[in-house]
């Protein structure tokens, strides 16, 4: 009776360590982040002020500021979402409501699976050989763009999948029994059904391109840059030009990896700064996505 | 399906004639062909995109290997292609990738998957949904921030607990770069990959299995590692594989962090760079297609196409083998 005593003690001990031992494993990730974030923050919070956000970049580290590579980033991020969004949601309609199952499905799946564990590295790699030596596309702005489209497209693939999938079969079959085509129920409604879950994906897709730098450094996008790509609005009639998109242009993190790889503490200061942005940035569009996928959670009951 | 039904009641005259209209109608019909077709070749871009990944690498890398024996490539121990008599030895790289990786799995692999049997076995609902989300934020940070994190805050902290009294005779002098604190910090960042993956696949573990071994007397503890982890293997075996994959192609942090000179070292205190920096550090500015870095950035990047990819073979591999089907 001892025996069971103790034997029962011990393994409500091992339960109790285990416990701890698990908080103590979230914290160290908690903590972590906490201590990025305090980081950034107190190097970098007292220099950012209205100067630094409209300012171009100079080689004293008091007057630079992160004006072309904001307007880069978010001229970016234009670009890249124009053609993956509607290039992945056309992609995941027709491999959720169309394909059948056969090699050439199959091949498309295991593709899209392994395009997703590709090094984002690779894609600069071969948007270097293919955009800007084989096409003569330049190191542009449109360059950059299908460089991240490519890089996010699978996410956005599989988010539509997944939101397309959540919808029961009796919404296509009320449909196709009114005599609706297979277009017509996908417009009409499964496209507006699934709009929360693609736009959930696709703003995650974004929070990770807007962070993105390695297959942007590597297609030769500058480390830095004086002048603005040219306004894509203007007065005169036709009132848009598309003289931007061929724009040379930089990103916050490459601003930031240039001013971190100097030696001059002044500079990491801006550094800390640009970063501070930047987690900005992706940390509100990630509380976008959160908040999209609780409400939907909460309202949609089918 | 799309056809709609098949014969209405003949009496309705008018009703039948709206439907042939309908079935005749080549308008309608060409319209969903065509949108089909259109779909269709949006789902086969990937396939394009995945060939002109490997056609450009095979390519480049051809005009490479013509100038350097695939022998030389793999057993030459320096790699300076800049240099007047260039080396061309990819294995001082490939040992900062393998090294930088490994200290990052060191980190994620044990805490993410104590994490996620915390998550999963032992934290209440609520705690653990304000948990999930935390922890992803930490793959939602970009990697320059991380690398930035790691060159000015992680090397200089570790510096100074090496230095400590009591530590000083044991712990290695650490550079201002080091493989040490890029891999600690690229482990950090994997930390949700491997959680978050490993925690579905054993939530996915049906409730009776746990029943069976509470009813044997085991605690949470034993129940977790005898029969909850064994079970989810496939899929913790699959997000072990997609940690390893980010750390083998992650980039920044070694850039920063890391150092940029290529080392072939073992010792992780030491500065070293890996493929993916040397692609950074060569592609810096404006690379022109002649010079000897061009083709070189390209073998290198062929290298760490295979790597990964090799590592999502066996991952496939893993999980066809390890199923199991509830």
């Amino acid at each position: 009776m001892i025996d069971i005593q103790r034997l029962i003690n011990r393994r409500k001990r091992q339960d109790l360590f285990f416990n701890f031992l698990g908080i103590a494993c979230t914290l160290v990730g908690i903590i972590t982040l906490l201590a990025l974030m305090g980081d950034l923050a107190y190097s970098g919070l007292t220099r950012i002020d209205w100067q630094f956000l409209t300012s171009y970049p100079s080689s004293s580290a008091e007057k630079a500021g992160v004006l072309p590579a904001l307007v880069g980033s978010l001229l970016l991020m234009f670009i890249t979402v124009s053609l993956a969004v509607p290039l992945g949601v056309a992609a995941g309609v027709y491999l959720e409501e169309y394909s059948r199952k056969n090699w050439l499905t199959t091949v498309i799946e295991i593709n899209i699976a392994n395009l997703a564990g590709v090094p984002s590295i690779i894609y600069g790699l071969m948007a270097l050989s293919l955009l800007v030596y084989q096409f003569h596309l330049g190191r542009t702005l449109v360059v950059g763009g299908i460089t991240l489209a490519l890089l996010i497209l699978p996410i956005v693939i599989v988010s539509t999948r997944e939101a397309l999938r959540a919808i029961p079969n009796g919404i296509r079959e009320a449909a196709y029994a009114l005599g609706a085509t297979r277009w017509q129920v996908i417009k009409d409604h499964l496209l507006p059904y699934s709009a929360g879950g693609i736009a959930t994906g696709t703003i995650i897709a974004m929070s990770r391109a807007i962070g993105e730098t390695a297959p942007l450094i590597t297609i030769g996008v500058p480390l830095f840059i004086s002048v603005l790509p040219d306004s894509p609005f203007q007065s005169t009639a036709p009132f848009v030009n598309f003289d931007w998109l061929t724009a040379k242009f930089t990103v916050l993190p490459i601003q930031m990896f240039n001013w971190v790889s100097r030696p001059d503490p002044a500079f990491h200061r801006n550094a800390a700064a640009a970063g501070l942005v930047l987690i900005t940035l992706t940390l509100s569009l990630n509380a976008v996505a959160i908040v999209i996928r609780y409400r939907l959670r909460k309202k949609i009951k089918w | 399906m799309s056809t709609g039904p098949s014969q209405p009641a003949p009496s309705e005259n008018g009703n039948q004639a709206a439907i042939t209209h309908l079935k005749g109608s080549a308008t309608r019909y060409w319209r969903e062909k065509i949108i089909q077709y259109l779909l269709f070749l949006a789902a086969f871009s990937s396939v394009a995109v995945t060939t002109g990944i490997v056609v450009t690498l095979l390519s480049e890398s051809a005009v490479f290997f013509q100038q350097v024996s695939l022998w030389e490539f793999l057993t030459e121990t320096t790699w300076t292609p800049a240099f007047d008599e260039p080396k061309h030895g990819i294995l001082p790289l490939v040992a900062g990738t393998l090294i930088t990786t490994g200290v990052a799995l060191a980190v994620a692999l044990p805490i993410g998957t104590i994490i996620a049997i915390y998550l999963s076995e032992y934290a209440p609902f609520a705690l653990r949904e304000i948990i999930k989300p935390i922890l992803e934020l930490l793959s939602a940070v970009p990697t320059v921030v991380y690398g930035y994190f790691a060159l000015l805050f992680v090397t200089p902290w570790l510096k100074w607990l090496f230095e400590l009294p009591f530590l000083v005779d044991y712990m290695p002098e650490l550079d201002a770069f080091s493989m040490l604190s890029a891999g600690i910090v690229m482990g950090i960042m994997i930390i949700p990959y491997v959680s978050s993956l490993s925690e579905d696949a054993m939530r996915s573990v049906p409730m009776l299995l746990r029943e069976g071994a509470y009813a044997l007397g085991a605690n949470k503890l034993i129940t977790s590692i005898r029969v909850v982890y064994p079970s989810a293997l496939s899929g913790i075996g699959a997000a072990y594989i997609l940690g390893i994959s980010r750390a083998i192609g992650e980039t920044m942090i070694v850039a920063i962090a890391a150092g940029m000179q290529p080392n072939l070292t073992w010792n992780p205190a030491e500065p070293a760079s890996t493929i993916t920096a040397y692609i950074v550090q060569v592609s810096k500015g404006e690379l022109p297609r002649e010079g000897p870095g061009y083709k070189a950035i390209f073998a290198a990047g062929l290298t760490l196409f295979v790597m990964t990819l090799g590592f999502n073979i066996v991952g496939h591999i893993l999980r066809k083998r390890y199923r199991e089907a509830y």
